[in-house]
């Protein structure tokens, strides 16, 4: 088992880096119809910069407007037989790594095209992604995105916001999952709230550790997001309990319904 | 969890205890009696021994059997967490997080000096990670830092059960409070080497306070409320995570003469419960689930994350409520349940209703002894006007000084005056009617106007109405003279005057 995502990602956690290397060369832009363009700035994350109040500069990127889907994974690992099911070495994707495809190569009826696909390893989203010329959003990216409704770029501070995001919450997933393409936010990005968990680039830099209630405790140093702990807005708990999910996972997990979409830099 | 070092005085009174203990220490299978209550050093019994041992796991309000073991066993416990919507009350369901599928989680029970393999289970369904936080572990986190477990996933960590104790577990994942008020709560039992006495019943009650959108009651399904939550204002406080969880059909049950042990705990996450059963009084009780029992306790305290064992024998058969006695949470948030105990009567211990019959209270002496004289009087045809007057001032204070006040004067612009009253000196007789009939609508007295009403006084007896009218007659300046129980008997008789208060119909 994995337990740590590769040496490059744990260090950029340790320098407190905002944004990640994207880990390839820069992509030249052709318009792809999958993304859309974000301006960044200045903005207020639930894990302050610098663990206090500072807040996260996000440089404009461009977003999938949709988590990737069932149809487009199996395309993926069509072409990519290293990342089928029974394929991929078990240091990059745990037991129940796509167990719900019907088979490596199809998906049956548990796992339909239109359907965001999950049961996904860091590993193999950001693989995906490489093929898409592009990269896992960094946190401060898609909990930026996520900001957003259908016509404000920042609504966290309506109460219908965070309604909407705990409503989801509040609901066990045990029945299918619908098929990507909900409302669109203001920037034309869709689902980010309310499908599915969605890995992120920096996902083991968010939380102090285990036990969240360590606070400024004694693990503090251990890793880079430890002062992060004291969450900026704790009523905010929403967002606080994305990262918790997110900081329950190692890179090679998956779970029934933790899917990703990628990000490319403008 | 401290480790106190054993002073001269803990281990006097240890003493104590064992010597006062009903149980012959010959009984005793392992450790000697004094063992019993000796802080944590004690409860290292060596290295587990035998074959490890799968944890017998129950849903509330169900207890695992006595242990009955005589040495340090590896125990393994396998808890899965289960998220699911349940019903929190008649036509209202809430999702909630559970430790087995149940709210409060599975019991858990093992000796002192168990080395226990704990593996924490999270249902693939389940949308949030979770991790577990026993009482009843010696360790950073509780075990929390070591069982932080994503959906689909299970982790492992092992402890040794070093403090004997009846322990709370929660789920510890941010945000804890969430986590808890959404059921992630349990208890486990850590026996003490030799066991717990006999009983006939052993039982799990956990109290929990519960934060809906919705008002208490309200039907549909209802989210989570994290204001109220942080408000600490509760829409339910429940037994056992649904209302009626313990009434009805699912209470718990008991014979006479028989002993009960209830394992109560409250998971909170903000509340202290008052707990109490109507109609026992706990013989022993060990509070806040510590080793040194009390006697004789009405009701005994129970904070968030804490618990408590409490015993009693049952003498009487009937219902006996379970309650929060901060009694609002009872009777208006649903922190009730029933031990129904069935099995002859004993009626030297309780007899039942014996008298039913009418109390007067302090009306009948001494204060309305004129009253009486009155009506004997009267009855024997020796009523002097003064008799009235004295049973007419009792018989006023309480029903006509309401309104008419005690001196008679009234309350300006509402209640007309009875003192110096031009209409009452206008038409003596017509206050009768007044009385028996009523009044309503407008009416002048002594220059001002009045427009209210005045029901009928149909519950007084012509007798009554007779002696109030008559000191009212003779007191406070007015005019005089005598009304006769005949005068008022005729006067009802006759038909209601068209400014009688009108009954609705």
């Amino acid at each position: 088992m994995a337990r740590r995502p590769p040496r490059w990602l744990r260090l950029a956690g340790w320098l407190c880096l905002p944004l990640m290397a994207t880990g390839g060369m820069p992509v030249a832009l052709a318009a792809d119809a999958r993304y859309a363009a974000l301006p960044g700035g200045e903005f207020a994350s639930v894990l302050p910069a610098d663990g206090k109040a500072a807040p996260a500069q996000v440089a404009p990127f461009h977003l999938r407007t949709t988590p990737v889907t069932n149809a487009e994974f199996l395309a993926f690992v069509t072409a990519h037989p290293q990342w089928q099911r029974g394929r991929v070495a078990g240091v990059l994707a745990d037991a129940g790594y796509l167990s719900h495809w019907v088979g490596p190569t199809a998906l049956g009826a548990a796992a339909l095209p239109q359907q965001p696909v999950t049961r996904v390893s860091w590993f193999a989203a950001q693989a995906y992604c490489e093929t898409e010329g592009a990269r896992l959003p960094t946190w401060y990216e898609w909990e930026y995105a996520a900001a957003a409704d259908a016509t404000r770029s920042d609504a966290r501070a309506d109460p219908a916001w965070r309604e909407r995001v705990l409503r989801w919450y509040g609901r066990p997933s045990n029945t299918a999952l619908p098929a990507v393409g909900g409302e669109a936010n203001v920037y034309g990005v869709r689902d980010l709230n309310g499908l599915v968990w969605e890995w992120v680039d920096d996902f083991n830099a968010l939380l102090v550790g285990v036990d969240s209630r360590d606070q400024d405790g004694a693990d503090k140093l251990r890793f880079c997001g430890a002062g992060a702990i004291s969450m900026q807005e704790k009523e905010n708990y929403a967002t606080l309990m994305r990262v918790a999910m997110l900081s329950a996972l190692k890179a090679a997990n998956t779970t029934n319904n933790l899917g990703f979409r990628c990000a490319k830099p403008l | 969890m401290q480790r106190l070092s054993v002073s001269a005085l803990l281990a006097a009174s240890m003493l104590a205890l064992a010597a006062c203990s009903s149980k012959p220490a010959a009984e005793l299978p392992h450790a000697p009696a004094v063992s019993t209550s000796l802080p944590s050093q004690r409860g290292d019994f060596g290295p587990p021994q035998g074959e490890p041992i799968q944890a017998v796991l129950t849903s509330p309000p169900n207890v695992p059997p006595p242990i009955h073991r005589n040495y340090p066993a590896k125990v393994i416990v396998e808890l899965e967490v289960v998220e699911k919507e349940m019903p929190i009350s008649e036509g209202v369901s809430y999702t909630f997080w559970t430790f087995g599928g149940t709210v409060p989680g599975s019991f858990i029970r093992v000796r002192q000096g168990d080395t226990v393999e704990f593996h924490l289970k999270n249902a693939p369904d389940s949308k949030m990670p979770h991790n577990i936080d026993l009482h009843g572990v010696t360790g950073p986190g509780g075990g929390a830092a070591s069982s932080f477990t994503a959906p689909g996933h299970e982790s492992q960590f092992t402890f040794k059960a070093l403090n004997q104790g009846i322990y709370v577990y929660h789920c510890a994942t941010a945000p804890v409070g969430m986590h808890i008020a959404n059921g992630m709560y349990g208890l486990i039992l850590v026996e003490p080497p030799e066991g717990l006495s006999p009983v006939d019943h052993e039982y799990y009650v956990m109290q929990g306070d519960f934060y809906t959108t919705g008002k208490y009651r309200e039907k549909g399904h209802q989210p989570f409320d994290m204001e109220k939550a942080i408000d600490e204002h509760p829409t339910y406080v429940l037994f056992n995570g649904k209302e009626g969880a313990i009434t009805g059909d699912n209470a718990l049950a008991a014979k006479t003469n028989e002993t009960v042990r209830l394992f109560v705990g409250n998971g909170g996450p903000n509340l202290v419960s008052s707990f109490h059963v109507i109609g026992e009084i706990f013989d022993k009780v060990q509070p806040e689930g510590g080793t040194h029992p009390q006697e004789n306790v009405q009701t005994t305290l129970i904070p968030a994350g804490g618990a408590a064992i409490v015993e009693f024998h049952t003498d009487v058969p009937g219902s006996y409520v379970l309650v929060d006695h901060s009694i609002f949470r009872a009777f208006n948030k649903g922190a009730l349940g029933i031990l129904k105990v069935d099995g002859p009567e004993d009626k030297l211990v309780y007899s039942g209703k014996e008298v039913d019959s009418v109390y007067l209270g302090d009306r009948s002496e001494p204060n309305l002894k004129a009253v009486s004289v009155a009506a004997q009087a009267h009855a024997a045809g020796t009523q002097t006007k003064e008799e009235q007057v004295a049973a007419g001032k009792q018989l006023f204070t309480g029903t006509c000084s309401v309104c008419h006040q005690d001196n008679g004067e009234g309350l300006a612009n509402v209640f007309p005056p009875l003192a110096k009253s031009d209409y009452l000196a206008a038409d003596p007789q017509r206050a009768i009617s007044v009385v028996t009939h009523g009044l309503s609508g407008k009416l002048t007295v002594n220059g001002h106007e009045y427009d209210s009403v005045m029901p009928p006084m149909a519950q007084l007896t012509d007798d009554e109405v007779a002696n109030i009218l008559t000191y009212v007659l003779n007191t406070w300046g007015n005019p005089g003279g005598r009304i006769t129980k005949e005068d008022v008997a005729r006067e009802r008789a006759k038909p209601a005057p068209a400014n009688a208060h009108k009954e609705e119909h």
